[in-house]
């Protein structure tokens, strides 16, 4: 028999699990916890100015203007919404594949994911320019008419997509934790601790005919977040892919947008492993580099998958014989743009490919590194994608450039205080691995089993 | 006593006596409420930290009936979409944009299936919570360690033919570390 790596490491049992979870939770973290709260906070301030200036004097503080009308906010928003997948490929879609080691880090992609989309959520609303009118974006009865959303537009899509996806993702991930809450609220000594991880548990007591409930709703919700997800991102595409712009109006959007999105996310993922790991040492047992290696090997597939992508587009610009279509990748690749390209394809394509070799894979420094490279990368694949079509179109007496002002990097730099501020406080407030969960692949791996029922 | 916890004395569910035994091994709990059931009784409960293997069985808990809700409530996010998108685009203010027809239905689709997925999704939470009665303020809890490392069954005082002595002596026989009179 092929034997499997444990997926727990430290011969740890039922009591110590619980014990080693909790931990983050019940004593306090270490100074480099602190720190890194200080910095998140730091972004985030720079975000809310930066953010608050632009909805205050209006949207000519950043650098979107003709012809190039969306910039940072799109970008970035494509961007965090990206991030978002692969959280809920690693709760849902491993699950259904029966992928035991998704285990002990789902709850924290899962976070991810709500944060993430919480992060992306805040760039449209900002973009439509008049964030106080945004609730014109849905469809509620008004004294207007009442007239109704255009629901032949992609955009009006995206916004079903995008509020649907936050709200199905915050009740998954919020469901799956009710049980660890209740754990948490059990192990409370002080009065107020127990009541408020009392009201945040509902009440759970973990009885069979519950749990036989519960595990059924969390596959139900596995099932429906899993074409929920892939839903997202191509509807995001048709953001673009609907418009009638060379470098936009593609079939391959749909797979390709979600191939980055899961490319991004899982780098993401890697990222906030690699802190959390040093930030919680005993969490090492549990966040194993055998996971690392796993996701490490979605990145690399994913990146060929994207650089797949890449060169397909330029074939079919070159094979449909349209110039405009075969201008637009020209001046990608060789145009005022061009070093944004490069940069994009050295983030995205090069240089995973050193996963291909197991020391990479298996290195923290490096694989951290590569992770951050990733993101920098499918960044830029974004900005190609939305302001190399735009600068550029049909006429040339239409050109321009894009250039970004400081209110610009500050929303870009800022967001990411917004999502690791959020990130930080919840994994001391929750617990950020599966207590329950962890427990059920407790044996996997292990000599002979405690039990040898398998 | 606090405000606080008069009111909480106020709002907590009804609880019932019995008698609690505590396992230290999931599989001997699992044996055990076969045994349990075995000898007639219906209404105890078993609670563990993590949904155990085999104990739906050894309970006799038919399976969850839950999917049967979803897909009704799935249906139904589709059947509102279809409806609404129609009704507002082709009925109360038709609207000609793009040259498209009033009821421009592929259009439609990326809303209808997003609210299939979203009445689906709540829908099930939603049975869910009905179904195991949560949210509950404060329920007893019969031993903290239940939701870390240990594993119980409960009988309740009316249960069918219950007998607190021979409920203490078969459990104490199935391998019971702790047997009780308790709360749940």
């Amino acid at each position: 028999m092929i034997s499997r790596n444990p997926l727990v490491l430290g011969q740890k049992t039922y009591e110590t699990i619980t014990k080693d979870i909790c931990s983050l939770v019940e004593t306090f973290p270490s100074p480099a916890y602190y720190l890194g709260v200080g910095g998140a906070q730091f972004l985030l301030l720079i975000f809310l100015f930066a953010q608050g200036m632009i909805v205050w004097y209006g949207m000519g503080m950043m650098g979107v203007n003709h012809p190039v009308g969306w910039g940072t906010d799109i970008i970035t928003f494509v961007f965090w919404i990206g991030i978002g997948h692969a959280g809920t490929l690693i709760s849902a879609i491993l699950f259904l594949f029966r992928q035991k080691w998704r285990t002990s880090i789902a709850r924290s992609a899962e976070a991810m994911t709500v944060f993430a989309v919480m992060t992306a959520g805040t760039f449209p609303i900002l973009h439509t320019g008049r964030p106080w009118l945004a609730y014109w974006l849905l469809p509620y009865p008004n004294q207007r008419g009442p007239l109704w959303v255009n629901f032949r537009s992609p955009l009006v899509w995206d916004v079903f997509a995008v509020s649907t996806y936050a709200t199905v993702s915050a009740v998954f991930w919020y469901i799956g934790m009710v049980p660890d809450l209740a754990t948490i609220r059990d192990r409370a000594q002080n009065k107020w601790r127990k009541r408020l991880y009392g009201i945040a548990s509902l009440g759970w007591r973990g009885t069979a005919r519950n749990w036989n409930h519960y595990e059924m709703v969390y596959m139900l919700l596995c099932g429906l977040s899993t074409p929920l997800v892939l839903s997202v991102h191509s509807i995001v595409s048709f953001d673009f892919a609907v418009a009638a712009l060379p470098g936009w109006h593609a079939t391959i959007f749909p797979p390709y947008f979600v191939a980055g999105a899961i490319f991004s996310g899982f780098a993401m993922v890697v990222t906030l492993m690699a802190i959390i790991r040093e930030l919680v040492p005993v969490f090492k047992n549990y966040i194993t580099l055998d996971h690392m290696e796993a996701m490490n090997k979605i990145i690399m597939t994913t990146g060929l998958m994207v650089g797949y992508a890449y060169g397909s587009e330029f074939f079919v610009a070159w094979y449909s014989g349209v110039e405009y279509e075969q201008f637009t990748f020209i001046n990608r690749a060789f145009g005022p743009y061009a070093w944004a390209y490069w940069i994009m394809i050295t983030c995205n394509v090069i240089i995973p490919q050193l996963f291909w070799f197991r020391y990479f894979r298996r290195n923290i420094p490096w694989m951290f590194v590569i992770s951050i490279f990733v993101n920098i990368g499918m960044w830029f694949e974004r900005f190609e994608i939305t302001v190399t079509s735009l600068h550029r179109d049909f006429l040339p007496s239409n050109w321009g450039m894009w250039i970004p002002t400081l209110y610009d990097f500050g929303a870009i730099f800022g967001s990411f205080g917004l999502f690791f501020t959020l990130f930080l406080v919840y994994i001391r407030l929750m617990p950020a691995i599966s207590i329950a969960e962890v427990k059920t692949v407790l044996n996997v791996g292990r000599e002979g089993g405690t039990h040898g029922h398998h | 006593m606090d405000i606080i916890e008069v009111l909480l004395q106020k709002v907590r569910p009804k609880s019932k006596r019995g008698v609690a035994g505590i396992w230290l091994d999931e599989h001997k709990l699992v044996a055990a409420a076969r045994k349990v059931r075995e000898s007639g009784y219906t209404k105890f409960e078993a609670i563990s930290p993590f949904p155990l293997h085999g104990i739906d069985e050894a309970m006799g808990i038919p399976m969850s009936f839950i999917p049967w809700i979803t897909l009704i409530f799935g249906l139904f996010g589709f059947a509102f979409g279809t409806w609404f998108t129609w009704w507002a685009s082709a009925v109360d203010w038709p609207l000609i944009i793009g040259g498209k027809p009033m009821w421009s239905l592929p259009a439609f689709v990326p809303i209808m299936f997003e609210l299939t997925i979203l009445f689906g999704a709540l829908g099930s939470v939603g049975a869910l919570l009905f179904l195991c009665g949560l949210p509950q303020v404060d329920p007893p809890v019969i031993d903290a360690t239940l939701s870390s490392h240990r594993f119980g069954l409960f009988v309740p005082e009316d249960d069918t033919g219950f007998n607190s002595a021979q409920i203490e002596k078969l459990m104490r026989d199935l391998g019971a570390i702790e047997v009780k009179g308790a709360e749940f």
